[in-house]
């Protein structure tokens, strides 16, 4: 094993394998800040490039790839409120209002940062757990879907804890959103007033780009006054990025705490960093001192969400690597990769072919550190991009929104869905509706319906649909979390209360 | 020097932008060739090749193989473009609306292209106006128990199904899909009752399956064959014993008239002109009867099938007929 180790260290620090997975990384960064251009494409992509490559270099450059665009994402999230990807959904809440701060330096550095932690947690969780992980993602069947899909929606409980009843509306929204299109067990249309391009479905990544960046848009050509009017003014500061490091520093149950639900949510095969992120900035909020200040910038709320959806890369490799299950979609493309190299997931991965196999998961790792590099350097550069002025800025959007929602599907449709969704946007906002909620119940639907049929036609097959709900060890844990977690509010105003007694009495 | 700055990002952002976003009809520069002896007209220009699914996939693996061959023998250059959606049946009813110039084409699957139209009047689009040209490849389904399954042969199965109706549970992909129909088929000839699951894909369903959530699983060779060590084949799809599976006998041999599997080739638009569908069915064949391919193909679990125009047609009209049978007893 430690020999293994340093042959892989040697490998990835050879200057051909070093250059590639470094231009890997970069890509995946400019990649992931686009909207609507995602890790998955850019994968597919390369993938018949490194054909030609050995096993190495390709795998290391895929992985600089998919690392890069998890940070990527927060680039463009924190900016311009719009996620690049997914996954940087929860990095709106906080990183926004920080650039309105005038601290967007300090939200970028946070974002390379924690993306730098929790990747590395990931990777080295790949290399030591790997054998011990792999049954957890087996364990998952529909029933544990299911309810995992319910403790997601009682996050709900902590991202509108200020208005409860719009957070219900807006995740009963989003779950019925996610019905649109073919109907995932029975194949039936579902509210597609027939059209057929609406038989898709609507596409996470368009909904997003509509509901994030083109109110963002017409929330800043309202304010157009004065001739040249910035969503913020950015002013660099010498000495932001050692600042902000040494702040994240004191807080090493906050990055532990995101790197662990990042590294288990991953692990689950088709939960993706978006559902990780989420969870993580949820629990962020909930175990702070201080849960009123997120969502009106502050970096604990940037570091949770960042964090954590890096560190669900290594996770989702954990289920490819040992049972060929993919556990996102790009690490669907990386099995392609890895196939066409002639190996095949399981045990011969890490015995045949374990100089391959331990280099790319410890190229990840370095990856991820590089990745950090570029972030605390490059973050004063990233910064400046909201110092374009409105009048160039906002077409700017507009146009890498149509781009980037006709690319996912290249499909003219999504581009309709990506007006109407912003037209929507715009009006939630003016009424004060949070997006989180509703972007919630769209990711989390499908994992809810399938799960429950699917575990109803088992139930039907072993004769009794309740046993199947409420007796398995898993489901019960996610059980006792989605009650504890839906009750949260409860829970916190009665300790608050009885705290300010405490108070009071020992005042008195 | 701050403004410079923005102005520069802003730029490189941009073009950044429109070649990735348009990558798919980014012309890139023609490389040079030799002249050809008797350089025929068609193609001229850069042919699209339409994926309806995401990247990564069965289909995506073939179409990526052929790619470079492709560009070789008609001399221009091939562009992959992913319009997933549907099953598939976006990018269908995309292909049946495209100019028929035969500078677009998209991957094929059957039974989808069959069974889609038949389920749904809101599919986009029609069996007939799909227009074959080839077809390549075909996963044939298999049955499957995990190796600790009390099941060791199929006949066992069908005893303990016919004891207890509706209590085995069989994983598969997608309802009244080719795993659904494949079901129904066993049930039909076997005379029993099961429990089918469907997920929403190859991943989801095999995890299932691993996790021992279901019994049995009904999946395509390749994943199969990537799992090979954790399983049993019970009964296979194919016409003759699969050599990756020596001992698994196949649905035939067990006196069940079923040939379940998922057939990939590629079709035109309506109306393409004969020649040139002729000429894109030379360069298809021309990479299905490469022993070097079918090699590859048959070690990642795939089974090279060589049809042309003519054969694929007359395939794709005697699979309908059977598949409308089963679903029309389905609906009974």
């Amino acid at each position: 094993m430690a020999e293994m180790f340093f042959t892989a260290l040697v490998h990835i620090f050879q200057p051909f394998n070093f250059l590639f997975m470094t231009a890997g990384v970069t890509l995946g960064i400019l990649v992931g800040c686009l909207p609507g251009l995602t890790a998955t494409m850019a994968l597919a992509i390369l993938v018949p490039f490194t054909f030609t490559m050995d096993a190495i270099p390709a795998l290391m450059t895929l992985g600089g790839i998919y690392s890069g665009a998890m940070y990527g994402g927060s680039i463009s999230a924190i900016l311009v409120n719009t996620p690049g990807t997914p996954s940087a959904i929860a990095t709106t809440f906080d990183g926004f209002p920080l650039t309105k701060k005038g601290m967007a330096e300090h939200a970028l550095v946070t974002s390379a940062f924690g993306s730098s932690i929790g990747g590395v947690f990931g990777a080295l969780c790949l290399l030591i757990l790997t054998p011990l992980l792999a049954s957890v993602a087996l364990k998952f069947g529909p029933p544990e879907y299911f309810w995992m899909a319910i403790f997601g929606l009682t996050i709900i409980a902590t991202l509108s804890s200020k208005n409860m009843v719009k957070g219900l509306i807006g995740g009963a929204l989003g779950l019925m959103i996610s019905t649109i299109g073919l109907s995932p067990i029975g194949g039936d249309s579902r509210f597609t007033f027939g059209f057929y391009g609406l038989a898709a479905g609507i596409n996470l990544i368009v909904a997003l780009i509509g509901f994030f960046c083109i109110p963002e848009v017409l929330a800043m050509v309202e304010k157009i006054t004065k001739e040249r009017y910035k969503i913020a003014e950015y002013k660099p500061k010498k000495g932001v990025p050692l600042q902000v490091i040494k702040e994240l520093l004191k807080k090493p149950i906050l990055l532990l705490r995101s790197s662990v639900i990042g590294t288990f949510v991953g692990i689950v095969p088709g939960a993706g960093g978006n559902i990780a992120a989420l969870v993580s900035y949820s629990e962020a909020v909930r175990w702070s001192k201080k849960p009123e200040e997120f969502g009106t910038g502050v970096i604990e709320g940037v570091a949770a969400a960042e964090t954590s959806n890096n560190a669900e890369v290594g996770g989702s490799l954990v289920p490819l690597l040992t049972l060929g299950i993919p556990g996102a979609p790009p690490a669907a493309v990386i099995l392609g990769a890895i196939m066409l190299q002639g190996m095949v997931p399981g045990p011969e991965l890490f015995t045949k072919y374990g100089e391959i196999t331990y280099t790319f998961i410890l190229s990840l790792a370095v990856a991820n550190i590089i990745m950090g590099f570029i972030g605390f350097y490059g973050s004063k550069f990233f910064a400046r991009l909201i110092n374009i002025p409105v009048n160039y800025l906002a077409p700017l959007i507009v146009f890498m929104s149509v781009i980037g929602s006709y690319s996912i599907r290249n499909n003219m449709m999504d581009v309709l869905i990506m007006v109407v969704f912003g037209v929507i946007g715009y009006f939630s906002r003016k009424l004060n509706f949070h997006p989180g909620p509703i972007v919630l119940g769209m990711i989390l639907g499908p994992f809810a319906e399938n799960g429950l049929v699917q575990s109803m036609l088992m139930g039907r097959a072993s004769g009794s649909i309740w046993g199947i709900f409420f007796t398995r060890p898993i489901s019960l844990i996610l059980i006792i979390m989605s009650v504890i977690s839906a009750l949260w509010p409860f829970i916190a105003a009665w300790r608050k209360n009885r705290a300010n007694k405490g108070g009071l009495e020992t005042n008195a | 020097m701050r403004r410079n700055w923005s102005l520069i990002l802003l730029v490189v952002l941009l073009s950044v932008t429109l070649i990735a976003g348009c990558g798919g009809a980014k012309q890139e520069e023609p490389k040079k060739e030799e002249p050809k002896v008797e350089a025929p007209k068609y193609p001229e220009k850069s042919i699209t090749y339409v994926i309806p699914f995401d990247a990564g996939g069965q289909s995506d693996v073939e179409a990526r193989r052929q790619q470079p061959h492709l560009e070789k023998s008609l001399g221009q250059k091939v562009l992959i473009e992913y319009k997933p959606g549907a099953g598939g049946a976006v990018g269908w009813t995309e292909l049946t609306r495209a100019k028929p110039d035969g500078y677009y084409m998209t991957g094929m699957n059957i039974p989808h292209i069959i069974l889609q139209p038949a389920q749904r009047s809101d599919a986009g689009y029609k069996t007939e106006d799909i227009n074959p040209v080839a077809i390549f490849q075909a996963t044939p389904i298999g049955l499957a128990v995990l190796n600790d399954s009390p099941f060791q042969t199929i006949d066992e199965f069908i005893a303990y199904a016919k004891e207890n109706p509706g209590k085995i549970t069989i994983a598969g992909s997608g309802t009244l899909s080719g795993h659904d129909i494949a079901r129904l088929q066993l049930e039909k000839y076997a005379g029993i009752k099961t429990e089918y699951i469907p997920f929403t894909g190859a991943a989801p369903q095999l995890q299932a399956f691993l996790g021992k959530h279901t019994m049995a699983i009904l999946a395509n060779s390749n994943d199969l064959v990537q799992h090979k060590d954790k399983i049993r084949v019970l009964a296979f799809g194919s016409t003759e014993r699969y050599e990756v599976f020596p001992d698994s006998p196949t649905f035939v041999e067990k006196g069940f008239d079923m040939l379940p599997s998922i057939d990939r080739g590629v079709a035109v638009p309506p109306g393409t002109p004969a020649d040139v569908i002729k000429t894109l069915e030379a360069a298809f064949m021309q990479i299905a009867n490469d022993p070097d391919i079918k090699k590859q193909m048959i070690e990642q679990g795939f089974v090279p099938k060589a049809m042309g125009q003519e054969e694929s047609k007359a395939y794709i009209e005697k699979t309908k007929k059977q598949y409308l049978e089963i679903l029309a007893e389905v609906k009974k």
